[in-house]
Formats: structure tokens, sequence, C-alpha cells
């Protein structure tokens, strides 16, 4: 478990890479990020964990409390606070009231990115769950409705978790295995292959990638590499 | 959009693009990479449509190769073009071309030249 950011989601663009291709990115803003709190196992915490804070915010708009908190580990008052679980290592190599950024994530890195997706609001089942629904003509009366959601007096009930109408999107969701474009600390910004879930505008947590690809994708060519290498010799 | 990701954009764009539209005949030199080795392929043709806007920019060219209506569509600020050149500045009141494609013959690649001192005049 490694230390994360937060960050601002700025919005969408595309880069050329190298060989010409072109790339959709997401462009988030990841400045002045800072380190207000390091827990340690060894500590009283009993854990090990850096709390990061993002986007500042006026003291006079920042409770009592929080303000102590933050001027006890020599912080700025910030908007959004996390904390991110890390080794011990990580831990104790981070101090408190330092300023971490994109140079966290270098490019070529992979992080997952946790954000809360657009609200849609009270949808109907086809929208929200794909439904076909039923003919709009031919006599149809009946076009948009979920149908049967059930049997008879066996089993009874209706199932736990079947597919109705309800509120869609604008629920918290992790994108995995996204792949750092460009970082580019000294402006603050990240650019992440692919998208992520939110709007523009919308704080989103960066943490590096829990299923670690990289290692993945240098198994897998190492494999090919092994079922290719005798015939290639010869 | 985003004042930040504009200049992202801006960054990235070519600043020696010529002034080319919808009508002008144009050699776009692309880079082919075949292997190891990099080198140019032209294609040359008219221009039928260009597209998009910042760094989206498009446009087609349309040829006729051995006979058969070939048309690409390029990236106007991919580092794949390495240049771009305009022979012929057409005169033509469409944006897009597409009845360049119903043509057959030499009416197919023929499209009305804009008076060179009229070019010049704006340029």
């Amino acid at each position: 478990m490694g230390l994360g950011l937060i960050g601002k989601k700025l919005g969408m663009s595309h880069v050329f890479a190298a060989d010409g291709s072109m790339v959709p990115v997401t462009v988030l803003d990841v400045k002045g990020n800072q380190v207000l709190q390091v827990k340690s196992a060894s500590g009283k915490d009993k854990y090990s964990a850096v709390q990061v804070g993002f986007d500042d915010q006026k003291p006079s708009r920042v409770s009592k409390p929080l303000l102590g908190h933050i001027s006890k580990h020599s912080g700025s008052p910030k908007k959004h606070i996390r904390e991110f679980r890390t080794s011990e290592e990580v831990a104790s190599a981070t101090n408190s009231g330092a300023v971490i950024g994109a140079e966290l994530f270098p490019p070529e890195s992979w992080v997952d990115v946790i954000g809360t997706t657009k609200g849609k609001g009270f949808q109907g089942v086809v929208k929200r769950y794909g439904f076909a629904g039923q003919p709009m003509s031919h006599g149809s009366m009946m076009h948009r409705r979920p149908g049967s959601i059930g049997c008879r007096l066996t089993p009874g009930l209706v199932w736990k978790n079947q597919k109705m109408p309800g509120q869609m999107g604008h629920v918290r969701r992790t994108t995995q295995n996204l792949k750092v474009v460009q970082s580019r600390a000294a402006e603050g910004l990240l650019l992440i292959a692919g998208c992520v879930p939110g709007a523009s505008g919308d704080y989103v947590v960066i943490r590096p990638a829990i299923k670690n690809p990289a290692a993945r994708i240098a198994k897998s060519q190492a494999a090919k590499a092994n079922a290719k290498g005798p015939a290639k010799k010869k | 959009m985003h004042p930040i990701i504009t200049k992202i954009e801006q960054e990235q764009m070519k600043k020696d693009v010529p002034d080319f539209k919808p009508g002008d005949t144009v050699k776009v030199h692309t880079r082919v990479v075949e292997g190891d080795k990099e080198r140019i392929q032209l294609f040359a043709g008219i221009v039928i449509d260009r597209s998009g806007r910042g760094l989206g920019q498009a446009f087609t060219v349309r040829r006729i190769s051995y006979g058969e209506g070939v048309e690409r569509v390029f990236m106007l600020h991919s580092p794949r073009i390495a240049k771009i050149e305009v022979e012929k500045y057409g005169l033509v009141r469409r944006a897009r071309l597409n009845y360049l494609r119903n043509r057959v013959g030499k009416d197919a690649v023929t499209v009305k030249e804009r008076i060179k001192a009229k070019v010049k005049a704006k340029a």
C-alpha cells in the first residue's frame, strides 16, 4: 500500500504519443497536496498511515479543532483531507507538513482513481440496467417497463437484488489500472490515460494501482518470450 | 474547456501549418515506420473536408489511385505528418466536397481554381 494524492478533475483531452498514436487523457490537478499527519504502527495509532490534505481553504472556514490539528502538524487549512494506509517504511519516510504532488506518480506508472460518478437521478430499468423494454408500436401499450419481477406462489417473494428503477449514478467508484501518461510536477498536473469517475471539477483520489499491472504485463511478456524463444533460435 | 487543458493542447499544436481549405490540392508528407526505419510517404489529393477544433482538427484528402477513389483522414497536428504542401488553391462553394465522390473521370479530380491574386492579397 502506497501513498496517494487527492486531486481535482479538470477535464479530458488527448495527447499524441511518441509513435504518433493519439491517447485520450484525463487531466487532474494535484497541486498543493500536503501531509497533515503521519501515523505509525509503533506509535500510539497502532497502524501506519499518512493523512493528506488538498485544496487551500480560508482558516475562517475551518473548525477550531481541525485548525489546531493542522497547525500541530505544521500544515495549512485544506478543503479535503484523507488518510492513506501505507507501509511502515513509507510512513516513516514522510514528514508532516511536507508538500507532495505529481512527482509521486512518474510517467508509465499505474494508478487507481476513486471518485463519485455523475448523478443521473431516478431512472427506469432501460437506462439504468440496459433492459430492452417493449415495442414502441404495433399496438403495444407497454414501452419501457421492467416486465415480470418474479414467479408465483413458489417462491412467493421477489428475490433480493431484483433490478428495478431507482437512483442511478452519484456513487463512489474506483477505476483501476490507469496509466500515467505525463506527470508535470512543476504545474502540479497528472495526465492519466482514459477516463475517471465524476464530472469536471470533482474531487478524486489517486492511489498506486493495487493490482500492480506492470508486474502482470512483464510476466505475460516473459511467458510469451519463452514460448516463442526456441522456435526463433533454430 | 478549462484554461489549463487549453494550454496543454496548445503546447502540442503545430505552429507552421499552412492555411488551406476544402477544394485545395495538397501533398501530405506522412512518416511511415517500417521496422526500425522511418521514411516519408506522400499522399496527394484534394482536401474535401476539414473538421474538428483545436488539437483535434482533422482533414480528409481524396485522390483517385489506379482508378479507385481513396480517402484518407489525417489529424492536422499529428506528429506522423511531417509536412503539408499546398499545390493549388480551389474555389468551391461547399465546406464538404462529398459530391466529388459521385463524379467520374477528369471531373472527379478537378476543382475550379481560386485566382492567385486573391489568395496572395489575403495572405
